[in-house]
């Protein structure tokens, strides 16, 4: 995983609440044994016509938009199924952050172990957000603030543990790794159990 | 021992804590049994293998082939034809990383073969007082014989591979309780569904969810792994239901749970996996069972559940004219006597054995619509073999509906069982997305009761015409 401590970037809207993981990335994607490579299915069945066209209408085929790593969506972003193929393809599209008032748990679970950073703010504070998709919003991971251009700081609750992962890169694999002998402590205590 | 007194979660939880958390980090939890398939393994065994890890505890995950399976049968040759070349290699795959790891598998032509959230209960692999993962979110299913389940993602699958355990945040806890009757007609689908609509999609986000009452406890252990299922779909983490005499009942007639002196030890063991007395949770929520009628969703997501008579309502936001619009349906008229163009029964929430009877009890001397196709896809080999034990395949087939192979199919759409661009389907699954069953798919999620009678009628109709008197609204 990149470690990374601050971002900035003006953002994409998706005002809809209730972005599925089926719109993230369609089921039919997901018939892959990589993990790369996904960003171009990522909305698909938004993103792309029937005959393989682009949506212009849709806020990722917008030129203005392109390059932007800020995602700005509606409530309960993420719901749906445990897919890390959402996220894959989200970051492969170029994002880092989404912001919602309500992220749904597995995606941000899985969001946070590929370097995307889930951020939840009030409703209120999104919509405003919203409005103003052309400012370059600053995303302070150490002091866990999202920051506007016109001085608003916006704090945003990371888990500290991931806060560390996210600056350092630090992977949970390693970090579980090296807890083999208490786990082992644990097996030969548990052994009779299921 | 601590006197507080504890939730079913919080003896599950302190019961597989290797490391606690702490401010600075989660906790390190323990995982009994994890489940694998072939859509979201793939990467995991990638990783371990970049790294040089072999599994920790092979024998505590057990792999099936279920998403991206046909469900036609062989050829004559023996050759299973699948959708896509690449459904095809990632089933082999799965196939070469279970051998290459000494990982049990039920593959294409194993009795124990179908949709994970089915073989595992019916195995006897899923047993109450465990911690149970797979990287898909339906794996709440399992919580149902009392253990704490839930889905993760392909890095975590990777994690439980290497070291037979995940990072973890407690979460908070919900206590559902419902009391009462249900009426006829009425099954664990409508319950779920009613209770989506009443907490929300997201109702239960970052809690896990414990269902109790009298309601509960009268359902037999299909019943509560239906309600279990759809947790996810109200955006909760796992859902869960103590055990009892039921559950022990269906534990003894599975090939994997302990047998004869060790099955009394193992039920000693289970039984102290209920909530105390006076135990608190996060929050509570009662639903009188009464209330609750045959039940289905009018929009792209489960949370737009409403009774068959009920009107769909009025969109009060610009998400629900969204859903109103992509289902092509206006606000202020029932659901009842809509047509439909294709009814779907299967999935890990309605693909078991007394669904299929449910289906069958429908169908017997009836025709399902000639404007209609109807699939009935049991949920595994098992599932398959008892139904047409007791010729339900005859039954199925004699209305005029297809009997299939075992495996996800249409709730998923990757194995090439598709619902066309603008088809209204009614379905048994669990997901109402937009293209869930295919892209221009629409969905209405409900009961295999609810769906065997809209086939044979044609349109969405109220089950409860089945039976002698149908109450007033
Ligand atoms: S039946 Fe549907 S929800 Fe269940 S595991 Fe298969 S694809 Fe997922």
């Amino acid at each position: 995983m990149t470690a990374f401590a601050a971002l900035a970037s003006r953002s994409v809207v998706l005002p809809q609440s209730n972005i599925d993981t089926d719109q993230i990335i369609p089921a039919r994607f997901l018939s892959t044994t990589e993990r790369a490579g996904l960003g171009k299915h990522a909305f698909n069945d938004w993103r792309w016509q029937a005959d393989g066209s682009p949506n212009p209408d849709f806020a990722f085929n917008r030129p203005e938009n392109a390059g932007r790593a800020i995602l700005l969506a509606g409530a309960n972003f993420g719901c749906g199924s445990s897919r890390e193929h959402a996220p894959w393809a989200l970051t492969d599209l170029g994002l880092r952050a989404i912001v919602s008032s309500e992220i749904a748990d597995i995606f941000r679970n899985n969001s946070l172990k590929n370097g995307l950073l889930p951020i939840v703010l009030d409703e209120a504070v999104v919509q405003s957000l919203m409005q103003r998709p052309d400012d370059e919003l600053t995303v302070d991971i150490a002091a866990r603030e999202l920051r506007t251009p016109a001085g608003d700081v916006h704090p945003f609750p990371l888990d500290a543990f991931a806060r560390t992962c996210l600056m350092e890169g630090v992977d949970e694999l390693g970090y579980l790794l090296l807890r083999t002998d208490q786990i082992a402590r644990y097996e030969s205590a548990n052994a009779s159990i299921g | 021992m601590s006197s507080t007194p504890r939730t079913l979660f919080d003896k599950l939880w302190d019961a597989h804590v290797v490391v606690p958390e702490t401010d600075a980090a989660p906790a390190v939890l323990y995982i009994d049994l994890h489940l694998i398939h072939e859509v979201t393994s793939p990467q995991a065994f990638t990783e371990l293998r970049a790294r040089g890890i072999a599994p920790r505890q092979p024998d505590r995950t057990k792999a099936t082939m279920d998403h991206s399976t046909p469900t036609t049968p062989a050829d004559a040759d023996g050759k299973f034809h699948y959708f896509t070349q690449a459904s095809e290699t990632q089933v082999d795959t799965l196939a070469s990383n279970c051998a290459e790891y000494g990982i049990e598998l039920f593959d294409m032509r194993s009795a124990g073969r179908g949709i994970v959230h089915v073989i595992a209960p019916e195995l006897g692999l899923t047993q109450p007082g465990m911690t149970i993962v797979c990287g898909d979110s339906h794996t709440s299913t399992h919580g149902a014989f009392g253990s704490l389940a839930f889905g993760i993602g392909t890095s975590e699958v990777g994690h439980v591979l290497a070291t037979q355990c995940l990072l973890q945040r407690k979460a908070k806890t919900m206590a559902i309780t419902v009391d009462g009757p249900l009426a006829p007609g009425v099954g664990a689908k409508d319950v779920i569904l009613h209770i989506i609509g009443v907490i929300g999609v997201n109702g239960g986000t970052g809690h896990v969810i414990e269902y109790r009452g009298s309601t509960i406890r009268a359902m037999d252990m299909e019943q509560r792994m239906t309600l279990c299922n759809m947790s996810i779909e109200a955006g909760a983490r796992a859902g869960m239901i103590a055990p009892d005499e039921v559950t022990y009942a269906w534990m003894a007639n599975t090939p994997r749970a302990p047998k004869g002196a060790a099955f009394e030890q193992a039920k000693a063991r289970w039984s102290q996996f209920s909530s105390d007395e006076g135990a608190r949770f996060d929050q509570e929520v009662n639903i009188d069972a009464r209330d609750i009628r045959p039940t289905l969703t009018w929009g792209t997501h489960p949370g737009t559940a409403i009774a068959v008579d009920r009107p769909i309502p009025a969109a009060k936001d610009n998400a629900a004219q969204k859903s109103l619009d992509y289902m092509a349906f206006d606000s202020g008229k029932p659901l009842e006597g809509t047509a439909v163009d294709v009814v779907f029964v299967g999935s890990c929430t309605n693909g078991r054995l007394s669904d299929m009877r449910e289906v069958a009890t429908v169908l017997r001397d009836r025709r399902v619509d000639p404007r209609v196709r109807m699939l009935v896809v049991p949920g595994s080999e098992l599932v398959k073999r008892q139904a047409e034990a007791e010729g339900i395949d005859e039954i199925v087939r004699a209305a005029g509906a297809e009997w299939r192979e075992p495996g996800c199919s249409m709730c998923i759409a990757m194995n090439g069982d598709l619902v066309a661009p603008g088809q209204l389907a009614v379905s048994t699954s669990n997901r109402n997305f937009e293209g869930r069953q295919g892209p221009g798919s629409r969905t209405l999620l409900a009961s295999p009761m609810t769906a065997a009678w809209a086939a044979v009628n044609g349109k969405v109709s109220d089950p409860r015409e089945l039976f002698a008197q149908k109450e007033v609204a």
